[in-house]
């Protein structure tokens, strides 16, 4: 990989994650007991998107949810700074449901390993599925996305960044950098 | 954001404006977590917390247990007896001792004031105070700031009065420094003789009418009055007491429609406040206790593993 | 065998010989004063440095009997040796309390034994000290006692003190009156704007005042002399100022705590800034230097008050209150007031030998002259130095002080021509 590649522009972006949707409700055969859960902060805007975007194709709305997996994280005691804690919003009950967690970069998956912990204690789920806008590789744990935006191959001195425009300034895109470059 | 940087909580005074701040934000985040089926997350899982108390206390020992164990810590109860003479073993032995069985925070509360300080200076494990003598409760104001912020959205330019025992009270001194600190205008009303000496340079206004303070407060809260006050001679009689400080639905009566009513509990019903008045719609006596718990969750998920000492 | 002192700098109350001196001393007398030669003596060369005439502490606690945890008579005496005290009057709170000759004896006896330096023993003013009954002064005095005191409290019922400073008058004994009303005093540092901060029970200065208004007005109306010790307070200062100045009969002592240290340093609630009275305010140790500079305030004591380790690592509201002060007496007063220049050597030598032996009637002493007692005491009056724990020689620790830089050094101390301290 160059230095500051542009992976994905904002119109790949779109009609990823309208692929995504499709996906989404072709396996699981419709739109019912189905929840999204987007983990904060990127998974988080992506999950509402989803869901809008599946609104669009079906008409439904589907239950969403925010995830904060801080608390669950394996690393949280001998990390430096404090990360900052943020509210999770889950108003409905997760059991028997199927729900799909949204996330933005699929890595280690140590964040999606927080993530399934979190979502135990919330109930009992039918089943999990987890959904990424992408996937870069080097998996520390036995973690598998069901639907992925694009596989891209990194190496680890790589930054993956996925700007979306309801949080930050400018347009949607992803890039691949150095790590420590601006 | 600045990161946190102590391993303790002494007193209110420790923190800057920003790490008040701090805490009211987490702590918004922790109160979901007991709204759930399962309320626990493993943030604190395996870690030991000691609490030593010396004074009898439901509430605050209740609050600090539940805090620490939905966090998954293992919690222990240690009581302190009031005077270590008595058996001959000094407090710092004690927690020396407790120290040795490699905890990991200890949560103080003391009669003496000081205690939490000695004890942060002389052991490794974080402390945090949870009440010494008549001198700080910063765990208290920490809840009452954040009960204030999450009903009414803030706390600059608020005025908040805070009517009773202020010379015994711990929790006034945390509250007027927070609360100042954060932007509000503080008054004080009480009998001359439990207003301490010299408080109007921490900034406060004093008053001896209940009338004023009560007038355009957006908040009042009402301290316990001990019984024993009247037989240390500070006051003629609880009943004179009640007439001129007690809060009653008559005396609120031109106050402002929505403004909060705080005490730190257990409430002296009849005295200080008045029982239609704990149990009215103004009261936030028992957001406080929900909100105690998510605070402290807050403050220990803060200052777990943090190694720069306070003191 | 006589010593001869060589090419020291006399300082006395009166002033400071401009040029280096020699003493000749025989038999515990300073015989001869002057540019003295050798023959047949020990030689001790003072090089230029500064020979005082013994401290004379007019307050302590030496602890012996009954409270031996904290400090004995020997360990006190050596701790006082090292300090430049030659001669110390000890207080009768002790277990049992000294109010009776079969303890003064002892305390003697034992002094004697251990052959460092004088000790004056006080009397307790009433049995007990419980402020109930006088105690048997006449037998006091005859004891060996020259100064009656209840301190650690006043005597509260003014009747009895009434009847005490007559009585007293009559036996020849001064009165040492510990300022404190003891309905008002129930906290443990100065009430002000630092009481409200820590929490912590405050005692107002008037607690003092009022037993030192109190007093005055006795005095006055008895036509009797009275000591007061500890003065702490600006208000009790201007009091006795007027009762002076109205000729009343006041002598009152000064400790190196209270015109060093502020309440300020209670915060932190290291037990050792807890003493009664307690630690003021700027004010008042501003008002502190200033009457010992004009003489409102006579001398300086130290109140060294010894407690043992275990009792000062409590909880500020159960330890005892308290400091040592012999081994810091010399340094504060130096750092404090003569660096300063708000008193010269001269009157540091009045406030700290010379009228502690006037107030004692001790005629020989306090003062460097020929016939006096060799009591004296060699100073470094330049040398900065840190005052280290390890150092201390009294059995207790409990100093603020510890790791503070102090000016004024003492070599040796003398007693009754014998050097009792040698650095």
């Amino acid at each position: 990989m160059t230095n500051n590649s542009k992976i994905m522009d904002q119109e790949t972006v779109r009609r990823t994650l309208m692929r995504l949707s499709h996906e989404i409700l072709e396996k699981n055969k419709g739109g019912e007991n189905i929840c999204l859960v987007g983990i904060r902060t990127g998974g988080a805007v992506l999950a509402k998107r989803l869901q809008q975007c599946i609104k669009d194709i079906e008409g439904k709305e589907i239950p969403l949810g925010i995830l904060d997996i801080t608390l669950y994280r394996d690393d949280l005691t001998t990390v430096h700074t404090q990360p900052i804690l943020r509210e999770t919003l889950i108003n409905f009950d997760l059991t028997g449901q199927k729900v799909v967690l949204v996330d933005d970069v699929l890595f280690t998956g140590r964040t999606i390993r927080a993530a399934l912990d979190a979502l135990i204690d919330f109930g009992r789920p039918a089943n999990i599925q987890l959904a990424v806008l992408v996937d870069r590789g080097h998996r520390e744990l036995p973690i598998r996305a069901d639907y992925v935006g694009k596989n891209i191959p990194t190496s680890l001195e790589d930054d993956v960044c996925v700007v979306l425009k309801e949080t930050e300034q400018g347009e949607d895109e992803v890039i691949v950098k150095k790590r420590g470059d601006k | 954001m600045i990161g946190w940087k102590y391993g303790d909580l002494l007193e209110l005074s420790d923190l800057s404006r920003e790490e008040i701040e701090r805490v009211i934000e987490t702590a918004k985040a922790f109160k979901e977590v007991s709204t759930r089926d399962i309320k626990k997350v493993p943030a604190l899982r395996g870690k030991t917390v000691v609490m030593l108390f010396s004074e009898p206390s439901t509430r605050t020992r209740l609050s600090f247990e539940l805090a620490a164990k939905r966090l998954s810590a293992d919690t222990l109860n240690v009581t302190v007896s009031a005077s270590s003479l008595q058996k001959g073993e000094t407090l710092l032995d004690m927690a020396k001792n407790i120290e040795a069985m490699n905890v990991d925070m200890i949560i103080v509360r003391h009669k003496s004031a000081g205690v939490p300080q000695i004890l942060a200076r002389e052991l490794k494990p974080g402390v945090i105070n949870a009440g010494d003598g008549c001198r700080s409760h910063p765990t208290q104001a920490l809840l009452d700031l954040f009960t204030i912020q999450e009903r009414l959205g803030r706390i600059d330019g608020l005025k908040v009065g805070i009517i009773g025992d202020i010379l015994h009270s711990r929790v006034a001194r945390s509250n007027i420094y927070g609360l100042i600190k954060m932007g509000a205008k503080v008054t004080l009303c009480g009998p001359s003789t439990l207003i301490p000496p010299e408080i109007e340079r921490q900034g406060v206004n004093i008053t001896y009418k209940l009338d004023e303070v009560v007038a355009d407060a957006d908040v009042l809260m009402c301290l316990r009055l001990q019984k024993e006050r009247q037989e240390e001679k500070y006051l003629p009689s609880i009943r004179e007491y009640v007439k001129a400080f007690g809060l009653t639905k008559e005396k609120i009566k031109h106050a402002k429609p929505d403004v909060l009513i705080m005490h730190p509990g257990p409430v002296n019903r009849g005295i200080e406040l008045s029982a239609e008045l704990a149990d009215g719609v103004n009261s936030v006596i028992l957001e406080q206790v929900t909100n105690g718990v998510a605070v402290r969750m807050a403050i220990l998920y803060l200052l777990f593993g943090k190694k720069e000492k306070a003191s | 065998m006589a010593t001869l002192i060589k090419k020291a700098i006399i300082v006395n109350s009166k002033g400071i010989s401009k040029e280096p001196q020699d003493l000749l001393i025989e038999k515990g007398v300073i015989v001869k004063m002057g540019k003295l030669s050798d023959a047949d003596a020990k030689v001790i060369e003072a090089n230029g440095k500064y020979l005082l005439p013994g401290l004379i502490d007019l307050h302590c606690h030496l602890r012996e009997p009954g409270q031996e945890h904290k400090e004995t008579i020997e360990t006190g005496l050596r701790s006082a040796a090292k300090g430049g005290f030659t001669s110390v009057v000890c207080m009768p709170n002790t277990n049992p309390v000294i109010d009776n000759a079969k303890i003064v004896e002892g305390i003697l006896k034992e002094v004697k034994r251990i052959g460092l330096i004088h000790v004056f023993p006080a009397g307790a003013i009433t049995k007990g000290q419980k402020g109930e009954e006088l105690s048997d002064m006449l037998e006091l005095k005859e004891a060996g006692c020259l100064a009656l005191s209840d301190d650690g409290k006043s005597v509260q019922n003014s009747q009895l003190m009434r009847h005490a400073l007559e009585y007293a008058k009559m036996a020849k004994l001064l009165l040492m009156e510990h300022c404190e009303d003891a309905t008002i005093s129930k906290g443990m540092m100065n009430e002000g704007f630092y009481s409200t901060l820590l929490g912590l029970k405050g005692i107002p200065d008037i607690a003092e005042t009022i037993i030192v208004a109190r007093d005055i007005e006795l005095a006055r109306y008895l036509k009797t002399r009275i000591h007061f010790c500890h003065i702490s307070s600006r208000r009790s200062i201007e009091l006795i100022r007027q009762a002076k100045a109205q000729g009343i009969q006041i002598t009152a002592e000064a400790c190196p705590h209270h015109f060093s240290l502020t309440e300020a340093a209670v915060q932190g609630f290291d037990t050792n800034t807890k003493v009664n009275p307690p630690l003021r305010s700027k004010e008042d140790i501003e008002a502190v230097k200033l009457a010992l500079k004009d003489g409102t305030l006579d001398c300086i004591s130290t109140d060294h008050a010894p407690h043992a380790q275990e009792e000062k690592e409590l909880e500020f509201d159960a330890a005892p209150a308290g400091m040592i002060g012999f081994e810091t007496a010399l340094g504060l007063a130096v750092r404090e007031l003569v660096e300063p220049k708000h008193i010269t050597w001269s009157t540091l030598v009045e406030k700290m030998s010379f009228a502690p032996a006037q107030i004692l009637g001790l005629k020989n002493k306090g003062e460097i002259a020929e016939g006096k007692d060799a009591d004296l005491i060699l100073v470094d009056p330049d040398k900065e130095w840190i005052f280290e724990k390890d150092h201390i020689v009294s059995k207790a620790k409990n100093s603020p002080f510890i790791k503070e830089k102090l000016k004024g050094f003492v070599e040796f101390t003398m007693c009754n021509g014998k050097v009792v301290y040698q650095t």
